[in-house]
């Protein structure tokens, strides 16, 4: 008797607080449209064209479900060298881009959380704000920047310091400097948010015990803002490393970077099980430093350093 | 010199170089929008040319306007799922399967653009194929921008749920408020800042978005980005210098209006504060 | 208010909460609360008092409802409440950190469970008005909670959790939050306020000063259980285990072993000292004892005292300046170090020791408690 009741009063208040339809609804929303279409893109990986269409993996000519994987495409990535290259060149342009990111992103964002602090929501909201400004039209204006008979060059040029024009467009040069002008509000957001939080009396009592500012810096800020690093590292280097835009609009064709392959092989070429042959491959590839944001993510919301 | 002001001018330097990289060519954009040349890099003289061109480029017009409505109906749904995923994942520490979801609501946020357009668009077309449902075009550039917005969405309200006091809800749910009760009564009021910025994020990286858009559109879809971004590949036009003055002056305002308020609600709130403590001192 | 300001001497006759064989347990394997079982009296002022984690947090959450206990049941005034959702039970709780919601005013802070209720609104104003006045905050009703002191807000907090007039009134570390010197005026306040309404309380605090002053009985709680049940002055004077008298106010225990047991006096053995305790205990003839002396209760002198027991001998080796009190460690001959509290009732310290005298310490026949556990 007893266990029916509080068996009906569970089932009434479960159905009260709402609680399946607060998880049901986004489990839903991010099955269908995140985890399922993943899936998809594995099944047709492994699938071929059959001109327009896409074969079946499931073949019933005999009457039963017969299950034929095609790996026709990974066989392809594998076979041409060009795709390994690209692979190589897009970790290669990526990694440059997190360290340069990170070089510059982590001064600044130092310098800003020992910046007087009614300043700070200022210095702040001057990152955020090319942020909230249109990412294609910024990527755009460096390439009226860069161009031959661009700004910079007429200005140096008229100012007699070149005579003839800089090539900064078109070659790794003008791709990193997209990325790295993209990407720098994501290094030093997380950034900022750390060290911000940092409290000064460790670097006091490092004083206090004989330490120099720069050991200190070394020995105590840069440890403590571990988190904040990984976190800016991630987020910068997974995007990038599938960068379609940038590329398209300042890399030219001499750099490789293997967003553009799949954009080509799905529009171009119309060849979906290639194209999504690449894109596992690529989730393959940044499937580890994904692992480690989480990871990351998950210490920070428990409060470990 | 003494070494401390020498590390004050390094660390002004620094930033200072930092924040010119960074607005160098915004500004550039928005001179030469001014400018009378055709040439998007010499300077001729000032003019509006290139704004009355602007006005007559129905094509990019009403792209613009697809945009807008694109980004204010998924920035809803964003807001929307975004909050339901937060609530999912703060408040219920323990269900099965929260792992997933949690690396699920995660993944539209780091993976890149290419794969999360190609995996939808190969969603919708496996859809199309057993359904007959949805056709490309608003519905399935919503979808796409919606997914991506709900990730930032759970970021956001998740921040402003952490610092939440949980115990303002079981003070609600002890004074007899029931669950929904403690929902509209309590927690939601609390959380309309968070809604409202997870909005305004949310509208900007869908007004911004333009390879979801591309993998998703369907003929007569062609939003802001996707127009801009084609004139783009061509070459340089001075039209696009003229919308991206005009975005970018409507968003600084709004920008810098949203953050004056804030700054001087928290004035105002330590202001009284202060007074607070000074009047039970008397 | 309703009921008539409560005797703290004349215990009420009535029970209003009954809690039998309450268990919690965490995860299938951790034991919060481990078959709590205690009777609540109407008017009655009842604290649990222990250290974190000893469960009287979790044993509160169970009567305000947020947690169902895994065993036992839970009764307010004869109903079954065990089940019941926190918005159902005629119980409110003033919470730890007050949890005033920073978007309502005051006054609609207090309306707020009054509004749940579906109460008319000229009544929600009346008793709105009314719970202002008790708090004496009618000037501020207007106000948001972060513009008032911690103190105001701590009143707030008390009557906005009174206006519902709930039969139960559960107070959940009700001082934690402010500094020393508030909480004393602030402590009076709240219990003036609280016999007014005359409502039962029951309270959970970590600091015993708080429970001693406030509370008509006290439960002292470890590792999910109680270790005595008490008035204050019996859980103070009367410890009933080592853990007790620990717990509550400093003491000094020797180790001892009974040498006579008679019915009005016995002694221990003490490699220190002999006690000779006034009063029969339930022991019996060479069992091994503690014998619990609280510091204000030795005297200290530098003369040698003239009886056989009750007294031991030491060297000062710390002296502590308290201001009202000294209280000096004096290392005895056997190693073990006592410590005695003294009065500081003129202005020159007292008894004139220093560090390094030698120094007696005695004490009466009726200062200690014999601990049998």
């Amino acid at each position: 008797m007893a266990e029916k009741q509080s068996f009906f009063s569970s089932v009434k208040n479960s159905l009260f607080d709402g609680r399946n339809a607060v998880i049901g609804v986004p489990y839903f929303w991010f099955l269908l449209l995140a985890a399922i279409p993943l899936l998809i893109v594995l099944k047709i990986s492994m699938s071929e064209m059959e001109g327009t269409q896409v074969s079946s993996m499931i073949d019933w000519s005999n009457g039963w479900p017969k299950l034929t994987l095609n790996f026709a495409s990974y066989q392809f990535i594998a076979s041409d060298s060009l795709y390994f290259k690209t692979y190589l060149s897009s970790i290669k342009y990526a990694l440059i881009t997190t360290l340069l990111c990170l070089a510059i992103g982590y001064p600044f964002a130092y310098f800003m959380a020992r910046a007087p602090k009614h300043m700070q929501p200022t210095l702040l909201m001057l990152i955020m704000l090319p942020f909230w400004t249109s990412f294609l039209l910024r990527i755009y204006a460096w390439k009226t920047l860069l161009v031959s008979n661009g700004v910079i060059n007429n200005v140096l040029m008229s100012l007699h310091i070149i005579d003839t024009p800089l090539t900064m467009m078109n070659n790794s040069f003008s791709l990193l400097l997209g990325m790295v002008y993209s990407y720098l509000p994501f290094m030093i957001l997380p950034l900022y948010a750390n060290l911000s939080k940092l409290d000064l009396r460790y670097l006091e009592a490092a004083a206090d015990l004989g330490t120099s500012p720069f050991k200190a810096f070394w020995l105590i800020t840069v440890p403590l803002s571990k988190a904040g690093i990984i976190a800016g590292s991630m987020l910068v280097f997974i995007p990038a490393v599938g960068e379609y835009v940038i590329p398209e609009l300042l890399g030219g064709s001499s750099t490789l970077m293997i967003g553009r392959v799949l954009w080509d092989e799905f529009f171009n070429n119309l060849d979906w099980p290639m194209a999504s042959a690449v894109a596992v491959v690529m989730i393959l590839i940044i499937l580890l430093p994904m692992a480690i944001y989480n990871k990351s993510q998950a210490d920070l919301a428990e409060g470990k350093p | 010199m003494s070494q401390a002001s020498n590390n004050k001018l390094f660390a002004k330097g620094w930033m200072i170089a930092v924040y010119i990289f960074l607005y160098l060519p915004i500004i550039t954009l928005v001179v030469f929008s001014f400018n009378d040349s055709k040439l998007v890099t010499v300077w001729s003289h000032a003019s509006l040319r290139w704004y009355e061109a602007l006005a007559k480029d129905t094509a990019l017009i009403d792209a613009v306007l697809l945009s807008l409505k694109i980004a204010f109906l998924s920035a809803l749904m964003s807001v929307l799922f975004g909050t339901f995923t937060a609530f999912a994942l703060n408040r219920y520490k323990r269900f099965k399967g929260r792992t997933l979801l949690s690396s699920m609501s995660s993944m539209p946020l780091v993976m890149p653009d290419v794969i999360v357009g190609l995996s939808l668009l190969l969603m919708i077309v496996s859809a199309q194929h057993w359904l007959g449902y949805p056709q490309k075009g608003l519905l399935t550039i919503l979808l796409g921008h919606a997914l991506l917005g709900t990730a930032y969405a759970n970021v956001v309200v998740t921040s402003r749920l952490r610092e939440m006091d949980g115990k303002l809800d079981e003070a609600a749910m002890d004074l007899g408020a029931k669950p929904w009760q403690v929902f509209t009564l309590v927690t939601f009021p609390l959380l309309i800042p968070a809604l409202v910025s997870a909005f305004l994020l949310t509208f900007t990286l869908s007004f911004d978005d333009v390879v979801l858009s591309s993998f998703l559109s369907g003929p007569g879809y062609s939003t802001m980005p996707m127009v801009i971004f084609s004139r783009a590949r061509l070459g340089l036009n001075p039209t696009i210098n003229a919308v991206a003055t005009v975005t970018i002056v409507v968003v600084t305002m709004a920008v810098i209006a949203s953050s004056f308020y804030t700054s001087h609600q928290e004035r105002k709130r330590k202001r009284e504060e202060a007074q607070a403590y000074s009047d039970s001192n008397k | 208010m309703a009921t008539a300001p409560k005797d703290n001497n004349k215990p009420a006759q009535e029970v209003l909460l009954r809690v039998e064989n309450v268990t919690k347990i965490y995860d299938g394997t951790v034991k919060a609360v481990d078959d709590v079982s205690l009777t609540v009296m109407k008017g009655e002022i009842f604290a649990l008092l222990g250290g974190s984690g000893c469960g009287k947090s979790t044993l509160l959450r169970m009567m305000a409802g947020f947690e169902t206990p895994t065993k036992g049941k839970i009764f307010l005034a004869g109903q079954d409440i065990t089940d019941l959702p926190p918005y159902q039970r005629p119980i409110n709780m003033m919470f730890q950190s007050y949890a005033l919601f920073p978007h309502l005013s005051v006054w609609e802070n207090i309306a707020f469970g009054l509004k749940r209720d579906g109460m008319p609104k000229d009544q929600i104003a009346d008793r709105v008005e009314k719970m202002l006045s008790l708090a004496q905050l009618n000037k501020y009703a207007q106000r948001k909670p972060h513009q008032l002191s911690g103190g105001q807000q701590q009143r707030v907090a008390l009557v906005r959790s009174l206006a519902k007039r709930p039969q139960l009134l559960l107070l959940d570390e009700p001082l934690g939050a402010l500094d020393k010197k508030l909480r004393e005026t602030t402590q009076l306040e709240l219990v003036n306020i609280i016999e007014e309404v005359g409502v039962t309380c029951v309270l959970v605090t970590h600091d015993q000063e708080e429970a001693m002053t406030m509370a008509s009985r006290i439960a002292v709680m470890s590792e999910g259980y109680f270790l005595q049940v008490g008035e204050p002055d019996a859980v103070y004077e009367m410890p009933n285990s080592r853990q007790v008298a620990d717990f509550i106010g400093n003491v000094n225990i020797f180790e001892g072993v009974i040498e006579e047991d008679e019915a009005d006096h016995v002694t221990v053995r003490c490699p220190e000292c002999v006690h000779y305790v006034g009063h029969g205990v339930s022991g019996h003839k060479g069992m091994a004892v503690g014998v619990a002396l609280r510091p204000e209760k030795i005297m200290l002198s530098k003369n040698k005292p003239t009886g056989e027991y009750n007294w031991c001998a030491g060297e000062v080796i710390e002296i502590v300046y308290f201001g009202a009190h000294t209280t000096y460690h004096l290392k005895l001959d056997s190693g073990k170090v006592i410590k005695a509290q003294e009065l500081n009732n003129t202005r020159d310290l007292s008894c004139g020791l220093t560090w390094g005298d030698r120094a007696y310490a005695h004490w009466n026949d009726l200062a200690m408690v014999v601990l049998t556990h």
